[in-house]
Order: C-alpha cells, then sequence, then structure tokens
C-alpha cells in the first residue's frame, strides 16, 4: 500500500514538470540574458587593455587588440588622485552606513512599541515624507543657505542617513520579530529603554540591521547625484563623481599637474591614451562592487523578503 | 472587571498628561531625536519651502522678505512648451516602465522557477543582479561604448559587419525611447525578478500537487495557482511605482543621453528640467513651480491608486 502511494506521488512530480524541450529552451534563454548582463562591462574592460592606437582606428572591440597596459600604466602615475576618490568614497560610505544603520534602528524602535502613545503620529511623521516632498530647490536651499555644507563630507552623508523606507521596514521587524513579553520582563526586571534596546532589541535583529547596512552602503558608494548638487571644488571628489567629470571632459584626469607631465612626456593631449585611460578608470571605479556584490546579494536577496511596507 | 483597571477618564490638566508622558517615554524622544531632526532638515522644512513658488526670490531679501507674485510663475512653465513635453515625457516613460518591470521579472520568475537545476537558477540570478548594483555613471559609460559615434561596437564593428551606415546615436532622438526602456528594465530586472520569485517559492507546493492530480497543465497552473496567489505582491510593487510615476529616475535621463540637447524632445522629463532650470539657467521661480506641481500631482497619484485598490481588495492597499 506503502509502495502505491509513493510510487503515485512520484509519478505525479515527474508529470508536474516541463518536457525536455522547453526546459533547454529556458536554459538557453538564460544563459543567452545572462551574457547580455556581462559583455557590455566585457567592452569597457577589453578597451582598458588594448592599445590606443588600434582603438583609434578599430572602435571598441570585445576582444583587446594588441593587448597592452599603457592605460593602467598611465593611471599608476595618476595614483594619487584615485587613491583619494577612493578614500572620500570610502569614507562617506562607511561614516553614512553607520550613522544610518544607528538613527534608523533608535527611530524605528520606539515606534514598533505598542504601548508608547506617540507611536502612531511619529510613524505617520516619517510615512508622510515617502508621500511628499518640497522639491529640489528648497532643499538645495536648506543645505546650501541654511546649514551652509556646500563642498563638505556632510553634505555627501546627511540627505541619505534617515530613510523612510527602512524605518518602516525595520519597525515591522520589530514588532513580529521581538517578543513583547520579553520586553516588557525585561522591564520589571528594572531595564531602562535604552538598556532594553540594546542588550535585547539589536542582537534579535541583526538580520535586518545587516540588510539596511548593506542597502545604505551601495546607496552611498554608488551616489553621484549629490556630488553633482553640492560639490563645486576640486576636493572632496568620490570615486563616482570623479568618472562622471571624467565623462564630460576627459581632460579632468589631467587636472593634476602629476598627470599633466605624463601626458607632456607623451606628446601633448594628441597623443595621451584618452579612450583606454578612461575606460581603464570605468574599470577601476567599479572593480570593488563587481567583486563583491556575488558575496552579499545573497543578505540582499533575504533583506527584500525581511519585512513588508505594510502598516 | 476590564473596564475597572481602566483608569477613569482623566479631567485632569493638559499639561499634566505631557509631563507623565515626557517622565515616562523621554528616553524614547532621545532615541528618536537624531531621526526627528534630519527629517526636519530633508523633508518638512524644505516643505515650508513650496511658498518659493509663489514669489519672486531675490537673494537680498530673502525667501520671506520677497514679494509674492501669486500664480505668475506657474502661468510662465505652463505657457512654455517644455512643460507639456516634460510631463509627457515623464509619463509615458514611466507607465512604459512599470509594464515592463511587471511583464519581465514576472516571466523571468516563472522560467527561474522551473529550472531543474538549482545551482544553474542561482548562477542566472546572481548574474541578472549586477546591473542593479552598478551606478547610473558606469552605465552610461556601458552605454557609450556601445554608442559612441566613431568608436562604439554599434557603428565600429556591428552596423559596418552588417552593412549598415553608422548611426549618430546621441543626436538621433528617434532612438531612444526604445534605448531608455530597454535599460531601465536591464537594470531593474533582477531586482524585480528575486522579489516575484520570492513570492512564487512562499507559495504552498501542495497546491500544485493537487492540482497535477486533477490533471492541470503547466501554463494552466500558472494562471489559476501562481498568478493569482501573488497578486498581493504585484499589486504593492505596481503601487509604489503609480507613486512615483511623476518622479523620473534622475540618473537615467540625465547620465544615459550624455545631456546631448540634440535628444531634450525625448529625454527630458520634470525631474532633469527642474535640475536644469534651476542649477544651470538659475530660475529658481520656475523651476520650484515645477517641483511643486510634481509634488502635489505624485501625492494625488498615490491616494487615488491606493483607492482604486483599496476598492477591490483591502488587503492588497498600501495604507
Amino acid at each position: 500500500m506503502a509502495n502505491i502511494m509513493s510510487k503515485s506521488v512520484s509519478g505525479s512530480q515527474s508529470k508536474n514538470q516541463l518536457s525536455g524541450r522547453a526546459s533547454a529552451l529556458i536554459n538557453i534563454f538564460f544563459v543567452i540574458y545572462s551574457a547580455l548582463c556581462i559583455l557590455p562591462l566585457l567592452l569597457i574592460v577589453s578597451v582598458s587593455f588594448s592599445d590606443e592606437q588600434s582603438v583609434m582606428t578599430h572602435g571598441y572591440r570585445f576582444l583587446p587588440e594588441n593587448f597592452n597596459l599603457a592605460a593602467y600604466r598611465f593611471l599608476i602615475k595618476d595614483i594619487d588622485q584615485i587613491v583619494h576618490s577612493y578614500g572620500i568614497s570610502i569614507t562617506v560610505t562607511v561614516i553614512g552606513t553607520i550613522l544610518s544603520v544607528i538613527v534608523i534602528a533608535m527611530y524605528a524602535y520606539p515606534i514598533s512599541r505598542s504601548h508608547f502613545p506617540q507611536a502612531k503620529f511619529f510613524t505617520f511623521f516619517v510615512f508622510l515624507t515617502m508621500l511628499i516632498s518640497g522639491g529640489l530647490v528648497p532643499w538645495y536651499l536648506v543645505y546650501v543657505q541654511m546649514l551652509d555644507l556646500r563642498n563638505t563630507l556632510w553634505s555627501l552623508i546627511m540627505p541619505l542617513i534617515m530613510s523612510a523606507f527602512w524605518v518602516l521596514i525595520m519597525r515591522t521587524f520589530f514588532k513580529e520579530t521581538v517578543p513583547e513579553a520579553v520586553l516588557e520582563s525585561a522591564k520589571i526586571d528594572g531595564a531602562g529603554e535604552l538598556r532594553i534596546f540594546i542588550r535585547i532589541v539589536l542582537p534579535l535583529s541583526l538580520p535586518v540591521l545587516a540588510t539596511v547596512a548593506l542597502f545604505q552602503t551601495l546607496t552611498y558608494w554608488n551616489d553621484w547625484f549629490l556630488s553633482l548638487v553640492f560639490i563645486s571644488d576640486n576636493h572632496n571628489i568620490s570615486v563616482q563623481y570623479f568618472l562622471y567629470k571624467m565623462m564630460v571632459n576627459i581632460q579632468y584626469l589631467s587636472s593634476n599637474p602629476n598627470a599633466m607631465a605624463e601626458i607632456t612626456r607623451a606628446g601633448g593631449m594628441v597623443n595621451f591614451p584618452s579612450e583606454t585611460v578612461r575606460m581603464a578608470m570605468v574599470v577601476v571605479g567599479v572593480g570593488p562592487i563587481v567583486f563583491a556584490y556575488p558575496f552579499f546579494q545573497k543578505y540582499f536577496i533575504k533583506g527584500l523578503t525581511v519585512g513588508s511596507v505594510k502598516g | 472587571m476590564k473596564v475597572m483597571l481602566v483608569p477613569p477618564k482623566q479631567k485632569a490638566v493638559f499639561t499634566y498628561s505631557i509631563v507623565r508622558n515626557l517622565r515616562t517615554f523621554w528616553m524614547f524622544y532621545v532615541m528618536m531625536l537624531p531621526g526627528i531632526v534630519l527629517l526636519l532638515i530633508n523633508n518638512y522644512i524644505p516643505m515650508s519651502g513650496i511658498i518659493i513658488a509663489f514669489k519672486t526670490i531675490n537673494y537680498q531679501e530673502g525667501i520671506l522678505g520677497s514679494p509674492w507674485t501669486g500664480l505668475k510663475n506657474f502661468e510662465y512653465l505652463f505657457a512654455s512648451k517644455d512643460s507639456y513635453i516634460i510631463i509627457r515625457n515623464t509619463l509615458l516613460y514611466n507607465s512604459l516602465f512599470i509594464v515592463l518591470n511587471i511583464v519581465f521579472p514576472l516571466a523571468f520568475a516563472l522560467m527561474l522557477n522551473e529550472m531543474k537545476n538549482r545551482f544553474l537558477s542561482k548562477l542566472h540570478q546572481t548574474i541578472m543582479f549586477l546591473p542593479y548594483f552598478l551606478s547610473m555613471i558606469v552605465i552610461s559609460y556601458l552605454v557609450y561604448g556601445f554608442m559612441s559615434d566613431e568608436r562604439g561596437y554599434f557603428n565600429g564593428t556591428l552596423l559596418p559587419a552588417l552593412g549598415l551606415e553608422p548611426v549618430r546615436w546621441y543626436f538621433t532622438k528617434e532612438v531612444w525611447p526604445i534605448i531608455l526602456p530597454i535599460i531601465n528594465t536591464w537594470k531593474n530586472m533582477g531586482y524585480y525578478t528575486v522579489v516575484y520569485m520570492a513570492a512564487i517559492i512562499g507559495i504552498d507546493e501542495e497546491f500544485y500537487e493537487a492540482a497535477t492530480i486533477d490533471g492541470a497543465n503547466k501554463w494552466q497552473q500558472m494562471k489559476k495557482i501562481t498568478i493569482p496567489l501573488i497578486m498581493p505582491v504585484i499589486t504593492i510593487m505596481t503601487l509604489l511605482q503609480i507613486g512615483r510615476i511623476f518622479n523620473a529616475d534622475f540618473g537615467l535621463f540625465f547620465q544615459v543621453p550624455r545631456e546631448s540637447g540634440a535628444l531634450f524632445p525625448v529625454t527630458n522629463v520634470i525631474d532633469t528640467y527642474v535640475y536644469r532650470t534651476f542649477l544651470t539657467v538659475g530660475d529658481i521661480g520656475l523651476s520650484s513651480a515645477a517641483g511643486l506641481f510634481q509634488s502635489v500631482v505624485g501625492f494625488v497619484l498615490v491616494f487615488i491608486s491606493n483607492w482604486v485598490v483599496r476598492r477591490f481588495n483591502r488587503e492588497n492597499a498600501l495604507f
């Protein structure tokens, strides 16, 4: 009897699968699509390893012609600017992400507690910012005229610390995951709210904290809009903004004396390997993300399902 | 009995309850303080700045001292032919994006779910996620690699191989209404596919077993089980996007076409218009009028779409 049952079950399972041909088609389809995701980057990498002259005559190719490292050799001469930009990007990303997680968690916890009478009001206070905005102009004036933060690192950090979306996600997580009874008993034992928050709530909420940290890291690292709006001098240039400036004007790369001397030695702007150097700089700028993302993508996906916005 | 436990409605002085609230919950307020301050700076103070749209700002007298002009800024805005173009572009592109962001990722998720080889399925998901992690600057370089005038892959290799004339992509406005949606879909595919995958995986296997016993084929199962069951996720994702239908993806429209003026008729959207009229042209009145118009219409749209969804299914509504 049991034998028959198991047979029929396994029979139904194999029946509930696609035909060999359909599943082969699906496989082929995804191989092609995955290739389409990688090839554009490959093109850039290939150009960066190419000889400037052959790029000039044959255009961009997927396989480097006359493989050479001239572009990277040039970038090493210009390493000061790259290191500096990396420094700016890393500083902004690290400080921004840490502050962001702390501020968001500290806002989300009180509004997750049902015995806090103002929880509803402060939930609405943050939710409203998802619906209405004052627009670019008044926001810009607040940062530039009121706070006078133009050209500072703070102007690249402050606007992104607080995120209504993540506050609501975290609030939902606190509500659903941290048992009210535990918090009550801790309170009866005489623990203060801050102590409860740090000792009980945060350790229980590591998944959501990690998720917010990851998303904020990505947001800060990839941000160029704040630089575009607030940075007008040549000091606080992040990696992304550096790439932007180079796109608009390749000569931006050579605005520092080191690179200028190198260009002169190469025979002036005419012989300067601008195309390959430009693409090599993109490779340098995008490298960390491409190598790091497969490792944290797993947590990213978990994060997408960690809580719902509904409230 | 229960009624007794609830304290009788107090007629005590209002301030008394405030003091008691502060005494019990002062730590909560301290914890929320940084967040509140940031919300004020980033959101609430700028919201009060919408008065700028009704004024002629001159810097000597400041925002409050500048004279009121009523609706003059809006009259200028809607008299210009830019206003029609930017509203049309924003709405059409975003509507198209919403549809594409449902159809393709959903189809991808359904197909990935049918993949027998778990490892391959994971691998494809990982690779598909790559574009989501790239900034718009980097994407603009990738696009440039294909479409640059002289050396781009299209003009340099592909078109000559097909015997076609090179195209000056950054000056040909007809192709951009196709290119921009492709880029947008390509960038967001990984994200939305994962969202839909997660929803599909959450469906109880028993539904499919029962359906198979009843003789339902794959197509029927998809139509009658999978799609109806993940409808709430589809609705919420769509609702979130409809709420932002008046907000264009600034990076996509600003970076990718490389600010080519010849393309403005098909790439200028409200966000890029506000940015340019404000920070490039320096017209505060016009840009804040456009910004306010964007906020108000966006706000109304969120409520309408939420209301519509609520009427059909309360559960699926956002609030």
